[in-house]
């Protein structure tokens, strides 16, 4: 995939599809330390332990209607070609959290991307489930919740043409403003 | 706490049914976008982004948009399959934001099937 927001995308409706209502992705860009960190937590119905070993293994699925489950080992692969790491940490009936880091000048190292459109395609794909976006770059910071927009509109739905306005409008704003602040 | 008048409660009622209607299956048409690894990998997240600003501008409350994993068809993604209550639901393949404008404005509120970018129907 040619951008991390994607592999942002993917590994979030794995979490969606093991059943989680609650998804919080956190970007961390420590630009003076050279590291970028991505951490995507939800509620799900979590991995058992003796299949969590195989969460990377490209021809290993839980799935039955095909053989292959590349989302998080392309992850990984990223991750690792940019002197990085990804680990998996899950339990059961409480949720997973996938945590990956990249050395951030790395040549290798993918462009984020378009955040935006990545949330867009979760929260408009998924309007039941309530999702959170943490992002920092060094000391400034960015963070929304779908639950706070839902509320702002009195609990309408994000389908609806004015809340997406709305909610389109707040995450370009905010992240056009962390990325130039002045 | 004061009373709810009649007005109150049609407004309740209202507000309800738009709701049910969104969220519950009431909708007449149900585009569904194929949003696995493969589907993202092929540029699906570009078609449900002008998808969103279709509907946006377009303002009909009969229309639901959902997400959904592979539907095993790889080569094909990304995949775009419209449902409209009483015709056999069609799938579109290899589509991009334009192609997605397209069959929205032609298929989706014109009701006219957009053979050029059509895999199957179902």
């Amino acid at each position: 995939m040619k951008e991390l927001s994607l592999h942002i995308l993917d590994v979030a409706e794995n979490g969606i599809n093991a059943g989680a209502d609650r998804v919080r992705i956190t970007v961390e860009e420590a630009r003076k330390d050279n590291r970028l960190r991505i951490v995507l937590s939800d509620n799900g119905r979590g991995i058992p332990p003796d299949l969590i070993r195989n969460v990377t293994d490209p021809f290993y699925t839980t799935r039955t209607t095909r053989r292959v489950g590349l989302g998080l080992s392309l992850l990984e692969a990223a991750a690792r070609q940019c002197n990085g790491s990804m680990r998996v940490e899950s339990t059961e009936g409480k949720g997973t959290s996938v945590i990956v880091e990249f050395e951030y000048n790395h040549i290798d190292r993918a462009p984020l991307g378009d955040m935006a459109g990545t949330l867009i395609s979760l929260i408009m794909g998924y309007p039941d489930v309530d999702f959170e976006y943490i992002h920092t770059i060094n000391s400034r910071r960015f963070a929304i919740k779908t639950i706070d927009i839902k509320n702002m509109f009195d609990g309408r739905s994000v389908s609806e043409p004015d809340v997406f306005r709305k909610l389109r409008q707040t995450l370009q704003d905010g992240l056009t403003f962390l990325r130039n602040p002045g | 706490m004061a009373r709810l008048t009649i007005d109150d409660l049609k407004k309740v009622k209202e507000k309800t049914a738009k709701e049910t209607s969104l969220r519950y299956g009431k909708a007449r048409i149900k585009i569904t976008v194929h949003m696995g690894t493969c589907g993202i990998a092929a540029g699906a997240r570009d078609v449900m982004n002008a998808l969103m600003t279709e509907m946006a501008e377009a303002d009909r409350q009969d229309i639901r948009v959902v997400a959904s994993g592979c539907m095993g068809m790889c080569s094909s993604e990304p995949n775009v399959t419209i449902e409209v209550d009483g015709e056999e639901p069609i799938v579109y393949q290899l589509m991009d934001a334009n192609k997605m404008r397209q069959v929205f404005k032609r298929h989706v509120l014109l009701g006219e099937v957009q053979t050029d970018f059509a895999l199957a129907k179902m």
